[in-house]
């Protein structure tokens, strides 16, 4: 096994406090590897994002992060927890070592300053002692790195096509050479081809660059082409964790089977679509024990009363996945 | 470029239209100058000064009124916009160069500190919500729901008055000559001051208002999110990313509010006895003094349009969006 880079371990996020707060991310551990695609999916409202905003404290108020801890190693030097950092030292662990590319691609740019000045600004809050010379040949070989030619650097944001800020944000996402990429749904403002596209680029950016990937999406059909391991969650909790191909093979939740399930295959032989019935859980108001139980097909008689535990499968594959489900029950 | 040369020809064509309607209004009204004055000389006029005044207003001559319209244009031309009734012989032109400076100086002065004031306080309120400039709101907007002059007269009531430091009327001490010296400055200014408070304090809260209530919706946008994610520090987060783009829509109205320094204040200007403009017109609407209320339309009409043009060119600087690439 590579050595970890991120490791989350029994992270709670709430929205709210008190008897009316909101349990959006429940006991989740997950651990990102040096150099890997880590796939993060589920239906929305699933805590995915919330997730992510918890684990570089971002949260917008009323979030608050119940309990956990997010180990970091950086490249060099002893691990340390983000959860405990000053906001000093918060603030330059962000983007250096941690960067985020939004969902919103089309209004993560500030409307009102050029691409080069939001380039430079990360650049020189980060590295204040570089000469202005150096930050902007930076800035134009991250242009270059994306595919966008030089000229642009001078561009408003709403002078650039949706693609274009995207392929910008995903360029200062990469401007300090964070050992961490989190994607947050990064592509789903643009069309299948786009997509496709700034993904394939994204990939080879990081066999070059060496960074790990958090790879945020509802699309599980992305993950399983881009993604090393895939993390599915349901309900604020981790379900499933299997490498891709193992998932995509044979998937063991129920509902990673729905999930997919759910979408054409674009090779390979026709199957049946058949969807998950129901819609998602009120986090208000989540069913007992497994909370996809109501939903689920293949419920038995544990389901209802007993919340299962994520562990490793009785399979030939299973010291390499680990799945909460009563049909698979942990072996410890 | 292109679209600032649109804008100038468009405001040129407004200002075409106001001065005609500023011409036309006055002469629809029923009666002539002449008359105006035969009431305040209450008919003890003979006849040739009456013939004489005729022809001083140059309304013997039976022109067409395009005649006379044409002539209204070549006089405007030469700076020329009559002669007051009040301060009879004195041309109009000199009764504004007089007060102009006034209202300029004293609501100029205070409506440029209210808005930097006010949208400061505004960014404040709107980045941490729930501190002690949000406590301020709610004091503030019962302030601004007070009438200006109202409020004014609350001043000199409480504040001004024999042997205090605040003198309840005019604009300077009446034994000086206006200049720019050691005597006639620092009276000035003392007689300022309390009209400027009342129009700062019933202004301001104005300002914060719509300040704060922007930076309230711009802080919840995507860019601020990836600024904080960015690691940039929190004070250029909040002025370069939140507060410029919140500043946009306070921007207009701030230009809006330049117009409006010259004819806005006007009860103010009442209240304190102000040398102005405002209390100019006052006087002239009093004394049916047409020519000078025309000459205080036309210097209103003017700023509105300045100030707007004035907008535009700041919004081109501020928001890229507007400009249009040619």
């Amino acid at each position: 096994m590579k050595d970890p880079v991120l490791e989350i371990r029994d992270l709670n996020v709430d929205y709210g406090l008190g008897d009316q707060a909101v349990h959006a991310v429940r006991d989740v551990s997950l651990t990102l590897h040096r150099g890997e695609v880590l796939g993060l999916a589920g239906e929305s409202g699933s805590g995915k994002s919330t997730l992510a905003y918890g684990l570089t404290r971002l949260l917008p108020p009323p979030g608050v992060i119940r309990g956990g801890q997010v180990i970091y190693h950086p490249a060099a030097g002893p691990a340390y927890d983000v959860m405990a950092l000053s906001h000093a030292e918060l603030r330059a662990f962000r983007w250096a070592e941690t960067s985020i590319v939004f969902q919103g691609a089309m209004n993560s740019l500030n409307p009102v300053y050029k691409v080069s000045t939001q380039l430079l600004d990360v650049i020189r809050a980060h590295e204040p002692r570089m000469p202005a010379s150096a930050r902007l040949a930076r800035a134009r070989e991250l242009l270059r790195l994306v595919g966008i030619a030089a000229d642009r650097m001078d561009s408003y944001p709403h002078q650039l096509s949706g693609g274009m800020r995207q392929r910008v944000m995903i360029g200062m996402a990469l401007a300090l050479e964070p050992q961490i990429v989190i994607m947050d749904e990064p592509t789903t403002a643009l069309d299948v081809v786009m997509q496709r596209q700034i993904l394939r680029q994204l990939i080879e950016l990081r066999e070059r660059l060496g960074f790990s990937v958090l790879f945020i999406t509802h699309d599980l059909s992305l993950l399983v082409e881009f993604s090393d391991r895939i993390a599915i969650m349901y309900g604020g909790r981790i379900v499933e964790e299997a490498p891709a191909p193992a998932l995509y093979r044979d998937s063991l939740h129920p509902y990673s089977d729905g999930l997919l399930h759910s979408f054409p295959a674009l090779r390979g032989e026709r199957r049946e679509l058949t969807g998950i019935p129901g819609s998602p859980p009120d986090l208000r108001n989540m069913p007992t024990g497994c909370s996809f139980h109501p939903r689920c097909s293949k419920a038995f008689e544990p389901c209802p009363d007993r919340v299962p535990v994520l562990g490793h499968p009785r399979t030939p594959d299973g010291r390499t996945r680990t799945v909460a489900c009563w049909l698979h029950p942990a072996t410890g | 470029m292109k679209y600032l040369l649109q804008r100038i020809a468009f405001y040129l064509f407004t200002m075409w239209a106001a001065i005609t309607l500023n011409f036309f209004i006055p002469r629809m009204i029923p009666g002539d100058p002449v008359q105006a004055m035969i009431a305040r000389f209450q008919g003890q006029m003979s006849t040739q000064a009456v013939a004489s005044l005729y022809v001083l207003f140059g309304l013997d001559k039976k022109q067409s009124i395009w005649a006379d319209y044409r002539g209204y244009w070549i006089q405007l031309f030469h700076g020329d916009l009559g002669l007051s009734f009040t301060f009879f012989p004195a041309p109009v032109s000199q009764v504004l160069a007089q007060s102009l400076p006034w209202t300029v100086a004293l609501v100029g002065v205070t409506t440029l500190l209210s808005f930097m004031i006010g949208t400061m306080l505004g960014v404040f309120a709107g980045w941490r919500r729930g501190s002690w400039v949000d406590g301020l709101l709610p004091a503030t907007t019962f302030l601004s729901s007070i009438p200006y002059f109202w409020l004014g007269l609350i001043a000199i009531a409480l504040l001004a008055g024999p042997g205090s430091f605040f003198p309840s009327s005019g604009g300077y001490d009446p034994g000086l000559v206006p200049a720019f010296d050691g005597y006639f400055i620092p009276s000035a200014i003392r007689h300022s001051l309390l009209p400027a408070l009342t129009i700062l304090v019933s202004s301001v809260s104005g300002w914060i208002l719509s300040m704060r209530n922007m930076m309230v919706t711009v802080a919840s946008e995507d860019y601020i999110t990836v600024a904080h994610a960015k690691g940039l520090s929190e004070k250029r987060v909040m002025f370069g990313y939140a507060a410029r783009n919140a500043l946009l829509p306070n921007v207009s109205g701030f230009a809006l509010a330049l117009g409006f320094i010259v004819g806005g204040t006007l009860l103010v200007e009442i209240v304190f006895s102000y040398p102005g403009l405002g209390y100019q017109l006052f006087q002239a609407v009093g004394a049916k003094d047409y020519p000078l209320m025309q000459g205080i339309f036309l210097i209103i009409t003017l700023s509105v349009l300045l100030a707007n043009l004035l907008a535009d060119v700041a919004y081109l600087a501020l928001d890229p969006r507007t400009r249009k690439e040619g």
